[in-house]
């Protein structure tokens, strides 16, 4: 199952050539990048980890790249989105988001169902992936 | 008009009929203060009726004035609560006028739509002195803003919120709107959203009638929602509508709704201003979106020449407090002309503004930082425009696809499919710098190649438009623009 989150999930995944595209996108805009990984992908799992600090100061697509495939290269089978921020007044908040890595098996989510009384229930999804601890999980 | 000729001899305060114009709610000289309030109304006089006296009666009638001089104005400081007709233009080659009118802002209840409009279009709109009357735009000062909540949340929170970025938003209402059971209509529900779609939609007259009772509606559309996400990984929501007969009824409705973990809830424009505050009030101290319809809008925002204009019920609604409002697609099959459509949407989502005739925009606005709402393009739109709606309608922005979702031939979740790459697909074509507006078919029908959900839609609606004049247009735009 795909995790269909970020601006371009239901596009085949992107190249290296695309990725870049929108990062100059972004930086054309004034939008630094940071980088982020995770092996929980939980709707509701805002805080991804940092691949370091956000690139403020990068400027060059290339460069962004370079710490792209770093990322990929220590966490090949994590997801990894690419975020640009725009930090201008009435906004200060992410513009473009999206994956630009995933892993190669997505196990997707059970969704759990506690009856209750009046006919409702309670729902709670939960990532198979996440069963596993954080490390193990792809 | 009575007020035309004076029936006094013995200056401003004997006891008959002056015209309004001499009683002060005409003042050519006045300069409007940064804390007035202005509006600007489209007036058509009866004949022989001038028409400034026609604009200071609209001035004086939205104030203080009656239609005989009062005694009792001198125990108040009048010049001060007098609003003031400023300014009156007529608008070329037509028997319509724009008249300005400034009303201090002590005028009005601080954070009340419902006392604003009381004044501002309580009793004028009925004048004999008048063939018709429209309020066309208001200048609301940052100060009176202020005094409203505004937006439970706002573009920018709910955005976070969702965990959705750097495109439109989709939805589409169920269809049919009316006689589905509340089992098949979360069928549908389920369907546009796993396939793509990130909210679906009660319909404006869905309430709580014989063949759905609103509860059952709520349970079967919260499991479609919920394991919507479980088959995508994302946040969906359905706007269960709450809109109901009395408050404790919506309350009741809205509570629940918010018990099953739904992220937002809808209101129809028709349960009233103050209905709405409640709502906006509710709705921010419950953690949970709101979604306007404007049912009933075109009944008094349609004509040029009668009624408000849209853009002033953009305003109230900002201030009012919602996070959606429908406000026009230009190329759907509802009324909208691109300029004026514009304009409603900037009106709806910038901080501030400065006049722009061609948009309609008569005046300045500044918001502050009270958030924008997120407009929403719904009716008779299909994944084949999607260059055109990102190009007229930007990224802040619910596109709703209902006919276009649910009329797809292989079914609702292709449907929800199609409208998804479509949009992807124009929204990377854009960022890579492409001229998505004029390459937008290729784009597209590059996309169709891997997508049968889109190739299937392509071919179904590819010539569908609906190219009629709009009745609503600015002025600075003499001919109507084309889609």
């Amino acid at each position: 199952m795909r995790i269909m989150q970020g601006t371009f999930s239901y596009l085949p995944d992107l190249t290296d050539d695309e990725i870049k595209a929108q990062v100059q996108y972004c930086l054309n805009n004034g939008w630094p990048i940071s980088i982020e990984y995770t092996d929980d992908p939980h709707p509701r799992n805002i805080y991804w980890d940092m691949w370091g600090l956000p690139l403020f100061d990068m400027k060059d697509a290339v460069a962004v790249m370079e710490e792209f495939e770093a990322c990929r290269g220590q966490y090949p089978n994590h997801y990894i989105r690419i975020n640009g921020y725009d930090r201008s007044m009435g906004r200060q908040t992410t513009a473009l988001s999206f994956i630009a890595n995933r892993p190669e098996e997505e196990p997707g989510f059970h969704l759990e169902r506690t009856e209750t009384a009046d006919r409702q229930i309670n729902y709670t999804l939960k990532p198979y992936a996440t069963t596993k601890p954080s490390g193990q999980r792809y | 008009m009575a007020a035309i000729t004076s029936t006094k001899q013995n200056g401003r305060w004997s006891a008959g009929v002056t015209p309004y114009a001499e009683m002060g709610y005409y003042r050519s000289d006045y300069e409007p203060k940064d804390t007035d309030i202005l509006c600007a109304f489209r007036l058509v006089p009866q004949e022989g009726v001038d028409a400034i006296e026609a604009g200071a009666a609209i001035a004086g009638e939205s104030s203080t004035a009656t239609w005989t001089v009062v005694w009792t104005d001198r125990l108040t400081t009048f010049e001060h609560y007098q609003a003031k007709c400023y300014r009156v233009e007529p608008v070329p080659g037509t028997d319509q006028y724009i008249a300005y009118i400034a009303y201090d802002i002590d005028l009005f209840e601080e954070g009340s739509i419902s006392n604003l409009t009381a004044s501002i279009i309580g009793n004028v709109f009925g004048f004999k002195a008048l063939k018709s009357l429209r309020l066309e735009d208001m200048r609301l000062p940052l100060h009176y803003v202020k005094t409203f909540q505004g937006p439970p949340f706002g573009t920018i929170m709910e955005r976070e919120y969702l965990g959705k970025y750097g495109r439109p938003l989709l939805g589409a209402t169920v269809k049919p709107k009316l006689g589905l059971s509340a089992r098949n209509y979360g069928r549908v529900v389920y369907e546009a959203l796993q396939g793509g779609l990130d909210f679906t939609k009660d319909d404006e007259n869905v309430n709580s009638q014989p063949f759905m009772r609103w509860r059952d509606r709520f349970l079967y559309c919260m499991e479609a929602v919920n394991k919507a996400s479980a088959q995508t990984g994302e946040i969906k929501g359905h706007y269960l509508n709450v809109t109901a007969a009395t408050m404790e009824d919506m309350y009741e409705r809205a509570e629940f709704a918010k018990e099953l973990g739904s992220v937002i809830v809808m209101i129809d424009l028709v349960i009233g201003y103050t209905a709405i505050q409640s709502m906006a009030k509710w709705a921010r101290k419950n953690g949970v979106l709101l979604h306007l319809h404007r049912a009933g809008h075109s009944t008094y925002t349609r004509q040029k020449t009668h009624g408000i204009n849209f853009r002033v019920i953009s305003k109230w609604m900002r201030l009012a407090g919602v996070d959606h409002i429908h406000a026009g697609t230009v190329v759907g099959k509802l009324e909208g002309d691109p300029n004026t459509v514009r304009g409603f949407y900037n009106t709806l989502r910038e901080s501030k503004m400065d006049a722009n005739p061609v948009e309609g925009l008569f005046f300045e606005q500044d918001w502050g930082s009270m958030p924008g709402v997120m407009p929403v393009a719904s009716g008779g739109i299909h994944a084949g425009q999607m260059h055109q709606l990102i190009d007229y309608l930007g990224e802040d922005v619910v596109l709703q696809f209902g006919g276009g979702t649910i009329g797809h031939p292989d079914g609702i979740a292709q449907g929800a499919t199609a409208n998804r790459v479509a949009l992807e697909a124009i929204i990377q074509a854009r960022n890579e710098g492409r001229d998505y507006v004029n390459e937008g078919p290729e784009i597209l029908a590059k996309a169709a190649k891997w997508s049968p959900a889109l190739r299937k839609a392509l071919s179904v609606w590819k010539d569908v438009t609906f190219e009629y004049t709009s009745t609503d247009t600015p002025d600075a735009v003499p001919t109507p623009t084309f889609v």
